[in-house]
């Protein structure tokens, strides 16, 4: 009948306790503790572990690594971290900031999980003590993840390359509707060459737009140009009704902010 | 039931308490450390009445377990005032009519200082982000902004 | 803040030193502080924690009840069902001897909504309390379940309480609550134009910052102090008077800063059972709502409908009015016969129209109980009354303030339920709301008074 917590200097050590029924990875708790404490009895005991490496950012030639435990606040707040300072602000109020970690965000349920989906645009992959694995791989199993995350790494694209949007009711702080972010690169005559978009609140946790991707190649960023992806941007989404949006609203309005964000 | 030794500095005062391992800080403050000003409006983080700071940070206690705080330096609202001299946050609410049933004014208070501490001279927008965790059903939150705003103004007046 | 001491200059002697005055609150030094003492700031030794099991169904049948795995759960010291509570019946207007007795403490044998309280765990911890109630096994068999007050009043809806035996209120008057005053057809046969509208609202919950609870100390001479944020002291010391079957004088009800309300607290769920719990464990016992339930088992303001149709000439005079308003109930009482008697009493609005007829019903069904909100019972017909002014305003092309100065009543007239109007002062509220928000008015209607007709 206690909620004991263990911590361990070790990310082998903690994922070795992790092992136990019932166990789970404390990251910064706004998640699992909230659970706890609202009478969820499948969790029995809470398992962390200090080491410094989780709590470290690397910057170097472009290449990004997150160290799990990195907040939210501490993202939103690094110098080389400037074009995610957005999508980082916008989870949660300040206090949520400074102790939502990166590692769980990767596992929030819609309609959380917002910086997850800017990971999943930047097509990121994910650091387990057993290896990586490219973001999407990732979450597509994330229930049957028993590995502690330590880190998520990517390539920071070129200026501008990186757009975030995020949709809600409350403002400044709100749950979202939906959320988007998108990688795009485009040729010195304005044709986009590359994109990766992904959407948050369209599915049970964030998800690529494979179809819109495909659509944006060789088009401009235009109202004409953007018109084909916009219009096989719900393609496969299924998004939830909750007490923020209804599914029928999400639907409804993603075309819209998808079009408002490629074209700003 | 396994007990854990929490240590921390609590508004400037080492405390020390035997707790249930996986207790979390605000039950920890409230119910063995008797501050009962953070207050519990939710226990899921939406509402922020039990907002500390931690090491200078803002923290809802009711998500933290306190024995992740060993060794922290904590502030709670009812250490603000020193010699009963209000500090000028809680003057500002007082005199805004910034508290109705006063449920979330701890909370509030906690907020707007981490934002002072940082941003001494705040605009509306700094204010209303810093407030953004914070719910309140009395006021309708006006008040509480003017008297952040007023706050930030009575400090920078001592300061020059 | 300025106090314009203008209107009604001759009713009062102009010596009010506090009235318009500035003063600080009482209580703000120990809000900011963090020293007020809300229910919650008590911590007693030995101090269990109560838990209740809710039905996940809408409507069902308890078959039966199983506490057996629970009562073995470590930390468990307790474990209450219906048969434990002395006199199992909630009526919270009981004191002052309106009814019906229609609400359990516990559910005894079916439940008739989502989140109605069926078994009551007390345990050392809230942990153990929560995982003691995920071992209570509650065998149900589902009933056909009614939302919908249209739906509930059709013949052959499910019946949600047998009490009851049909899905409204029976009130002395009825079905309804009526008030007839002159002839409303003859009314609308004379009038240049009717218009009928229907207006509908969801129910709203008060989501007060601090959830509602209690805790409960043994004082250990058979009497118990009960600390509790309830907004209605006396109709819980009441009420739980006659639950637990003890006298008054055994309970010692203290209340105290309550971290917001707004009606949501009126209801005496929390205490009866805390305090049966401190009885039978003679240990102090803490039941506070937690967010869900604060959100989603404490009343909410009952969903409403009104429906309103209005003959108006085109000179902007109402002749006939007729409201029909349902309250929805949820599965019990509560304060809702009471509510909806009060929309009665309000309708027509603050007018004054010579032909009026006004039916009020409160329906039950499966929904939340509501009761008590800022106003209940006429904030949303204020809404639909005010709303449909508008519209008729626009119908006949006239400014919708002048229309009200038009219709509204004043010292001396009739109101539908025949009290005569005394010290009204919607007119001169109009005026300063005119001045205030640059809405300007004929002169005719910034020269008129409440005080009589034509001055
Ligand atoms: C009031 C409130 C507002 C919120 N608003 C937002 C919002 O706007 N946007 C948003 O995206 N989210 C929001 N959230 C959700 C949440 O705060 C964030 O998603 C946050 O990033 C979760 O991280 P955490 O460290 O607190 O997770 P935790 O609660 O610590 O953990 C969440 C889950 O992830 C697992 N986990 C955590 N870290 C690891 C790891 N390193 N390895 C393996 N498993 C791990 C845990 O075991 C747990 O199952 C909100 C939450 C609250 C309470
Ligand atoms: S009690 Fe912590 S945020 Fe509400
Ligand atoms: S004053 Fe009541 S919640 Fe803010």
């Amino acid at each position: 009948m206690t909620l004991a917590l263990q911590t361990f200097a070790t990310v082998k050590d903690a994922g070795a306790a992790l092992k136990a029924a019932g166990a789970c990875y404390l990251g910064g708790g706004t998640l699992v503790v909230r659970a706890a404490n609202e009478g969820d009895v499948s969790i029995s005991g809470f398992v962390r572990s200090t080491e410094p490496a989780l709590s470290a950012v690397a910057v170097s030639d472009n290449e990004v690594r997150i160290g799990a435990s990195v907040t939210m606040a501490a993202i939103a707040r690094h110098p080389d971290l400037a074009p995610l300072a957005h999508a980082a602000r916008v989870v949660g109020g300040p206090a949520i900031r400074n102790m939502a970690t990166v590692g769980g965000n990767l596992f929030a349920p819609t309609p959380y999980g917002d910086f997850t989906v800017a990971l999943l645009a930047l097509d990121a992959t994910v650091s387990t003590g057993d290896g990586e694995l490219p973001i999407e791989t990732f979450l597509a199993k994330r229930e049957s993840n028993d590995a502690i995350v330590t880190a998520v790494g990517f390539t920071l694209p070129k200026e501008g390359g990186f757009r975030f949007l995020k949709v809600s009711r409350v403002k400044p702080k709100g749950v979202s509707v939906l959320s988007i972010a998108t990688v795009l690169e485009q040729a010195p005559d304005g044709t986009v060459s590359s994109a990766r978009v992904a959407f948050g609140c369209m599915a049970d946790r964030p998800i690529r737009a494979r179809a819109a991707e495909k659509a944006l190649i060789g088009r401009k960023l235009t109202a004409d140009g953007i018109a084909p992806a916009l219009a096989v941007a719900r393609d496969g989404i299924s998004p939830p009704t909750d007490p923020i949006a209804s599914a029928w609203y999400r639907n409804e309005v993603l075309p819209v902010h998808l079009g408002r964000l490629l074209l700003a | 039931m396994a007990k854990v030794p929490v240590q921390f500095t609590l508004n400037g005062a080492e405390k020390a308490e035997f707790i249930d391992s996986g207790t979390t800080l605000l039950h920890a403050l409230r119910d063995k450390i008797g501050d009962t000003s953070p207050k519990g409006g939710c226990h899921q983080g939406t509402c922020g009445a039990c907002s500390v700071i931690i090491d200078g940070e803002l923290r809802l206690s009711c998500l933290t377990l306190a024995e992740a705080c060993n060794g922290a330096t904590i502030t709670t609202t009812s250490g603000l005032s020193e010699g009963g001299v209000l500090h000028p946050l809680q003057r500002a609410f007082l005199d805004a009519f910034a508290t109705q049933c006063g449920f979330c004014t701890p909370g509030m208070i906690m907020a707007a200082k981490v934002l002072l501490d940082h941003t001494p001279n705040p605009s509306r927008e700094d204010v209303v982000e810093a407030l953004s965790g914070n719910i309140c059903r009395c006021t309708g939150y006006e008040p509480i902004i003017q008297a952040v705003l007023t706050a930030a103004r009575s400090n920078s007046q001592n300061a020059a | 803040m300025e106090l314009r001491k203008s209107y009604f200059a001759d009713q009062r002697k102009d010596d009010l030193h506090e009235i318009g005055q500035p003063r600080p609150r009482s209580d703000s030094p120990g809000h900011v502080t963090g020293k007020t003492t809300y229910f919650a700031d008590r911590n007693f030794p030995g101090m269990l924690h109560l838990k209740m099991v809710r039905s996940p169904h809408h409507h069902a049948r308890i078959r039966s009840i199983d506490t057996s795995e629970a009562e073995k759960h470590p930390g468990v010291v307790k474990v209450l069902t219906a048969k434990d509570v002395p006199h199992n019946v909630y009526t919270i207007l009981i004191l002052i001897q309106i009814g019906p007795e229609d609400e359990t403490v516990l559910a005894d044998g079916k439940v008739r909504w989502k989140g109605e309280a069926a078994v009551a765990v007390l345990a050392e911890t809230e942990r153990a309390a929560q995982e003691a109630a995920a071992k209570v096994k509650v065998d149900y068999e589902v009933l056909p379940a009614v939302f919908d007050m249209d739906e509930a009043l059709k013949p052959g809806a499910p019946i949600v309480n047998e009490y009851h035996g049909r899905n409204y209120y029976l009130y002395d008057s009825g079905e309804c609550r009526k008030v007839r005053f002159g002839d409303v057809e003859a009314g609308f046969a004379g009038a240049d134009h009717v218009l009928e509208q229907t207006y509908q609202s969801s129910p709203i919950e008060h989501a007060p910052t601090e959830t509602t609870g209690c805790i409960v100390a043994p004082e250990g001479n058979d009497r118990f102090t009960c600390y509790t944020n309830t907004q209605a002291m006396f109709f819980t010391l009441d009420n739980t008077s006659i639950i637990l079957q003890m006298p008054g004088n055994k309970l010692h009800f203290v209340g105290g800063t309550v971290g917001g309300g707004f009606g949501g607290k009126v209801d005496v769920i929390v205490e009866p059972i805390a305090i049966l719990g401190a009885k039978l464990t003679g240990r102090p016992v803490c039941f506070i709502y937690s967010r869900e339930e604060e959100m989603q088992i404490s009343s909410p303001r009952a969903a409403e409908k009104v429906v309103i149709k209005d003959g108006v000439m085109n000179d902007g005079r109402i002749v006939a009015r007729k409201v029909t308003g349902y309250t929805d109930a949820g599965a019990y009482s509560r304060h809702s016969p009471y509510g909806a008697q009060k929309g009665a009493g309000h309708y027509p609005g603050p007018y004054t129209i010579p032909n009026v007829w006004i039916d009020t019903y409160c329906v039950y069904t499966n929904r939340t109980p509501s009761s008590a909100m800022r106003g209940f019972g006429v904030t949303i017909g204020d809404f639909a009354l005010e709303v449909q002014m508008d519209k008729l305003a626009r119908l006949i092309g006239m400014d919708p303030l002048e229309f009200r100065f038009i219709n509204a009543y004043r010292d001396g007239d009739m109101k539908a339920h025949r009290q005569p109007t005394e010290g009204a002062a919607l007119i001169e509220c109009m005026q300063e709301a005119s001045r205030a928000a640059n809405w300007p008015v004929a002169e005719k209607f910034m020269a008129m008074s409440s005080y009589a007709k034509g001055a």
